[in-house]
C-alpha cells in the first residue's frame, strides 16, 4: 500500500486541538500501514480494490477470448499460464476456474469490500461530521482480514490443481468433491478459508459503520438530514451483519463435508462408477443458504451505488433531490424484500412450484421500490442546470444500466419464463448490467468525485471523458448482444459450444461480444494511468470544487487526523438545499444556519436556527 | 434580516445527534449488532437440522419397543439417558437437565457481577466473574462428558454391512440412526461449545482486568457488562440447542 502515502505527506500538522489522537511523530508504519484513520483504510480498500478488478478483468478477458475464438490457439499465454495451456488450448478445468474467480473476485472483492470498504469508511465520518469511525483498531482490523483473504485467494490462483472451479456460487455435490474436479481440491478449501476471512473482515467493518452512524452523528445531523449515501452504507451494513452470517454457517458445512466426512449436502452419489458412503444430505440445502447471503449480497453491491449515484446527481443538477423521503423508503423496502426473495434462483432446482410462486410474487414486488428510485433519479434530473462533469456522467450511465438491467430482471422474476432462462446467457447479461456494470459506474463516479476529497487534486477530465464514452459503449456492445445469445438457449459456463449445431450461428455474435469486452477492458487503463497520475500530477483541488452541500467539503483541502481542525460544525439543514429560490449562491451548505440566510427561507423556517 | 428568532442552535431531541440516541456506547451497540449477527449463523445451522431432520423418516412405533436404526431419526430420551457413574441405569435427559441447569446459574452469577460492577464493588465482581468461570467450565465439562458418551456408545452397537460390530458414533457412522443426526450434533453443538469456551476466556480476561483494578481505575464496569451481554446469548442459544436436540 506505499502508493497510498503520496499525497499525505503534506497534511500532517493541522492543529490537532480538540480531540485525543496527538499522534504527531507517528512512525510510517502506523501513519500509512497500520493507520487508525479512516481515510487511510479507505484509501488501503480502494487501491486493493483497484487491484484486483484487473485482475478480475484480466481472467473474464482469458475465457471470452475462448468464447469468441473457439478455434484459436493460445500458445502465447503459455508462458503466463504454464500447464493451463494444454497443446495450445485452455484446458476446460482452467475455463471453469476463471469463470469462478472472475466472479468471486469482481462480486466479493471488488463490489463488496472495494466499493463499501472504501466509501463507507471515506464518507461516514466526513459526511456526518465525526472525528473518525466509532473503533478505529477495529476498522484497521477489518482491513487486515481482507488483506488477509486477498492473499489466501490469490495464492490459490497458483495451485498445481487450480483454483475453486464450481462457480462463484460453489454449489455441492460439485464443490464438496475433490474427485469431481481438480479445483474441488486445495483450490475449493482455500476458497472457503479466505472467505471465512473475509466474512470476518465484513462483519467488523459493518458493525463498525453501523455505531458510527448511530452515536457519532454530530450536532443537528438527525436522521433526516443524512445525506442518502450515508443511508445507503448505513443500509448495506445491516445487509451484511444479517446475510454474512448465514454465508458463514453455508461454507462451514461445507467445509465440514469436504474435510471431515460428514454428509450435511450429500446423498447418494456415484462418481465415476463408484458409490460414495453419504447419505441423507440435501444439495438445495446448500442453495437455500447460499442464497439467503446470495440476494441481500447483491444489494450489498449495489446500494453505495444508490447512494453515491443520489448525491452526485443532486450535486450536479444543481436541484434538490426529488423525493429525499421516498428514497430513504424504497431503500428501507428494498433491503428488507432482498431478505425473503431468494429462492427466485432456485426456480429449477427441484423446489416446490407453490413456493416459486410465492417466492415470484415476492420477487416482482421488488420491482416497485427500484423503480420509485429510478424515477426519483429521473426526476431530479428534469430541467435542472445539469453539469456534465465525469462523475455526473457516470451517475447518469448507472441510471441507465440499472434501468436497462432491471427490466430483464422482471422477466427472469417469472418462474415460467425462468425455466428457459436459467443458467443461460440471458441471466448473466441481467445481473452484468444491473449489479456489475451498475456498481462498477457508481464505483468509478464516487472515485472521480471525492477524489479531491481523498488525495488533494483533481483527476484529469478529458481522460475521463474518454474512460466514460469507451466503457459506456462499451458495456452495452458487450451486454445487450449477449441477451440474444441467451434467450436462444445457449448455456452459461460452457467451456466450448462448437459440438452443438444450435450454437453455430452465434459465433460472430460471439465473437463482436468478445471483442466489445476486450475493448472495454483496454479502457480501464485511462482509468489506472488518470488514478495514480493525478495524485502526484493533477490539477489542485480547492476546497469545494463541486460546490456541493455536505459537510466533507468543509474540511481543509488535505483534512488531518480528525478531519476538522476546529470544531465539528453542527448542521442546520438537509444536504439538498440546491438552487434554492431567494439565496444568495446556487448552494446552501448544511453548516449554515437559517438565521443567515433569511432571504431564502420558506415560511415555516423562518423560526428555525 | 429576520427578526423573529436566531437561535443559533440546532435541535437536540433524541435522534438529533451529537448524543448516543440508543443510549448505549458504542462499544455496546457494537455486541449487540455482532450478537445480532451470531444469532443468524446459529438459526442458519438450526435451519439445517430442520430442514435435514424432515427428509428423514420418524419413529412412529410404541417407545418401548423402540431400537437404534439408521431407518429412523431416533427418540432422544433413548439416546441421551446416561449419567455418570450410573452405569447402565435408563435416565433419560438427566444429564443434559443437569447441564442445562449450570449454565443457567452462570448467567444469574453473571448478573450478579454485572450488577457488582455497577456499584464499583471490586471485589464482589471479582466473585462473581469466578462463580460464573466456574459453572461455564462445569457445562464445558460435562458437555465433554457427554461427547464422551456418546462417541463410545452401547455393548450392543450397530452391524454394519460387512457383518463387523460398530459402537458409537462419529461423523461417518452412527449405531444410534441416520448418520447425519450425528453430524449434526457433533457440529452444532460443538460450535456452541467453542462458543462457550471463548467465553470463558473473555470471563478469564475480565476477571485479570479486575483483580488488576482497570476497570476501577477507569470508573466503569462496562468491559464486564459487554462480555456479560455476550455470555447471555450463548446461554440463550443454549436453550434453543437444547430444544432441538433433546426435547422434539
Ligand atoms: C427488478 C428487480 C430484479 C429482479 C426481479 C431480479 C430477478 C432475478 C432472477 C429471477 C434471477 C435468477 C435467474 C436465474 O438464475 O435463472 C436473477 C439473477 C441475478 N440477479 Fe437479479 N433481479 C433484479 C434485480 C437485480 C439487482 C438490482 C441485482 C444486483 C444489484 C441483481 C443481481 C443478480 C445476480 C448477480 C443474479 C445471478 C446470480 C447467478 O446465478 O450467478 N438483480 N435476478
Ligand atoms: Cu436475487
Amino acid at each position: 500500500m506505499a502508493s497510498t502515502d503520496i499525497s499525505l505527506t503534506h497534511d500532517v500538522h493541522h492543529a490537532h486541538d480538540d480531540h485525543d489522537h496527538d499522534h504527531h511523530d507517528q512512525h510510517f508504519i502506523f501513519k500509512y500501514i497500520f493507520s487508525q484513520d479512516h481515510k487511510v483504510i479507505a484509501k488501503q480498500f480502494l487501491i486493493t480494490g483497484i487491484i484486483w478488478a484487473f485482475i478480475g478483468g484480466a481472467l473474464s478477458t482469458i475465457f471470452r477470448l475462448q468464447l469468441g475464438w473457439p478455434q484459436a490457439t493460445y500458445d502465447w499465454l503459455e508462458p503466463i499460464l504454464g500447464k493451463w495451456i494444454e497443446g495450445g488450448k485452455l484446458s476446460p478445468e482452467f475455463f471453469l476456474s476463471l469463470v469462478t474467480m472472475h466472479g468471486t473476485i469482481m462480486v466479493f472483492f471488488v463490489l463488496t469490500a472495494g466499493l463499501s470498504g472504501t466509501f463507507s469508511n471515506f464518507l461516514i465520518p466526513l459526511q456526518i461530521g465525526a472525528r473518525d469511525m466509532a473503533s478505529g483498531f477495529l476498522n484497521m482490523l477489518s482491513y487486515w482480514f481482507f488483506f488477509l483473504s486477498s492473499v489466501i485467494m490469490f495464492l490459490s490462483l497458483f495451485l498445481e490443481t487450480g483454483p475453486a472451479s464450481a462457480g462463484w456460487t460453489i454449489y455441492p455435490p460439485l464443490s464438496a468433491l475433490p474427485q469431481a474436479i481438480p479445483g474441488s481440491g486445495t483450490g475449493m478449501t482455500m476458497w472457503i478459508v479466505s472467505m471465512a476471512f473475509f466474512i470476518v473482515s465484513s462483519l467488523l467493518g459493518s458493525v463498525n459503520y453501523i455505531t458510527t452512524v448511530i452515536n457519532l452523528r454530530t450536532k443537528g445531523m438527525s436522521m433526516t438530514k443524512l445525506p442518502l449515501t450515508i443511508w445507503a452504507f448505513f443500509l448495506t451494513a445491516v445487509l451484511g451483519v444479517l446475510s454474512f452470517p448465514v454465508l458463514f454457517s453455508c461454507v462451514l458445512l461445507l467445509l465440514f463435508d469436504r474435510s471431515f466426512g460428514t454428509s450435511f449436502y450429500l446423498s447418494e452419489i456415484y462418481v465415476a462408477g463408484e458409490a460414495l458412503s453419504n447419505v441423507g444430505g440435501s444439495p438445495i440445502l446448500f442453495q437455500h443458504l447460499f442464497w439467503f447471503l446470495g440476494h441481500p449480497e447483491v444489494y450489498i453491491v449495489i446500494l453505495p451505488g444508490f447512494g453515491i449515484v443520489s448525491e452526485i446527481i443532486a450535486t450536479n443538477a444543481r436541484k434538490p433531490i426529488f423525493g429525499y423521503r421516498a428514497m430513504i423508503g424504497s431503500m428501507l423496502g428494498i433491503s428488507l424484500l432482498s431478505f425473503i426473495v431468494w429462492a427466485h434462483h432456485m426456480f429449477v432446482s427441484g423446489m416446490n412450484p407453490f413456493l416459486g410462486s410465492v417466492f415470484m410474487f415476492l420477487t416482482l414486488i421488488i420491482a416497485v421500490p427500484s423503480a420509485v428510485k429510478v424515477f426519483n433519479w429521473l426526476a431530479t434530473l428534469w430541467r435542472g442546470n445539469i453539469v456534465f462533469t465525469v462523475p455526473m456522467l457516470f451517475s447518469i450511465g448507472f441510471v441507465s444500466l440499472f434501468i436497462s438491467g432491471g427490466l430483464t430482471g422482471i422477466i427472469l422474476g417469472n418462474s415460467t419464463l425462468d425455466i428457459q432462462f436459467h443458467n443461460t446467457y440471458f441471466v448473466v447479461a441481467h445481473f452484468h448490467l444491473v449489479m456489475a456494470s451498475s456498481a462498477f459506474f457508481g464505483l468509478f463516479a464516487g472515485v472521480y468525485h471525492w477524489y479531491p476529497k481523498m488525495f488533494g487534486r483533481m483527476m484529469d477530465d478529458k481522460l475521463g471523458y474518454i474512460h466514460f464514452w469507451l466503457t459506456f459503449i462499451g458495456v452495452y456492445m458487450v451486454f445487450m448482444p449477449m441477451h440474444y445469445v441467451g434467450i436462444a438457449g445457449f448455456p452459461r459456463r460452457y467451456y466450448s459450444w462448437t459440438s452443438f449445431e444450435l450454437f453455430s450461428k452465434f459465433a460472430d455474435l460471439n465473437m463482436y461480444i468478445s471483442l466489445a469486452a476486450v475493448i472495454a477492458w483496454l479502457a480501464q487503463f485511462i482509468f489506472a494511468f488518470n488514478f495514480f497520475y493525478s495524485m502526484f500530477r493533477g490539477r489542485r483541488a480547492t476546497q469545494n470544487p463541486w460546490r456541493s452541500t455536505t459537510l466533507e467539503w468543509t474540511t481543509p483541502v488535505n483534512p488531518g487526523h480528525g478531519n476538522w481542525p476546529g470544531a465539528i460544525p453542527t448542521v442546520y439543514r438537509w444536504p439538498y438545499d440546491y438552487s434554492k429560490p431567494g439565496a444568495a449562491d446556487d448552494f446552501i451548505p448544511q453548516h449554515i444556519p437559517y438565521s443567515e440566510t433569511a432571504s431564502s427561507n420558506l415560511p415555516h423556517e423562518k423560526d428555525l436556527a | 434580516m429576520s427578526t423573529t428568532t436566531t437561535l443559533e442552535q440546532a435541535n437536540t431531541t433524541t435522534w438529533d445527534g451529537g448524543n448516543e440516541p440508543m443510549k448505549a456506547s458504542y462499544g455496546k451497540l457494537m455486541m449487540w449488532f455482532f450478537l445480532l449477527s451470531d444469532a443468524f449463523t446459529f438459526c442458519a445451522f438450526l435451519t439445517a437440522y430442520g430442514a435435514i431432520r424432515h427428509r428423514h423418516h420418524a419413529y412412529t412405533g410404541a417407545p418401548e419397543d423402540f431400537t437404534f436404526s439408521t431407518a429412523y431419526w431416533p427418540i432422544p430420551e433413548k439416546v441421551f439417558n446416561a449419567f455418570p457413574g450410573l452405569h447402565g441405569v435408563d435416565l433419560p435427559l438427566a444429564f443434559v437437565a443437569l447441564m442445562t441447569m449450570i449454565l443457567i446459574l452462570s448467567s444469574v452469577t453473571m448478573v450478579l457481577a454485572v450488577e457488582a460492577g455497577h456499584r464499583m464493588d471490586k471485589a464482589d465482581v471479582q466473585k462473581w466473574l469466578l462463580w460464573t468461570i466456574l459453572f461455564g467450565s462445569a457445562f464445558v465439562g460435562c458437555q465433554a462428558w457427554e461427547w464422551g458418551h456418546f462417541i463410545t456408545g452401547t455393548e450392543q452397537g450397530m452391524t454394519l454391512p460387512d457383518g463387523s460390530v460398530f459402537h458409537g458414533a462419529n461423523l461417518k457412522f452412527n449405531q444410534y440412526g441416520p448418520v447425519l443426526f450425528a453430524d449434526l450434533f457433533f457440529f452444532i453443538t460443538g460450535f456452541h461449545g467453542t462458543h462457550v469456551f471463548s467465553g470463558i476466556v473473555l470471563l478469564i480476561i475480565m476477571f485479570i482486568n479486575t483483580v488488576n483494578g482497570t476497570y476501577q481505575r477507569r470508573g466503569h464496569y462496562e468491559m464486564v457488562e459487554k462480555v456479560g451481554l455476550y455470555w447471555h446469548f450463548v446461554d440463550l442459544v443454549w436453550v434453543f440447542v437444547f430444544t432441538f436436540f433433546y426435547l422434539v
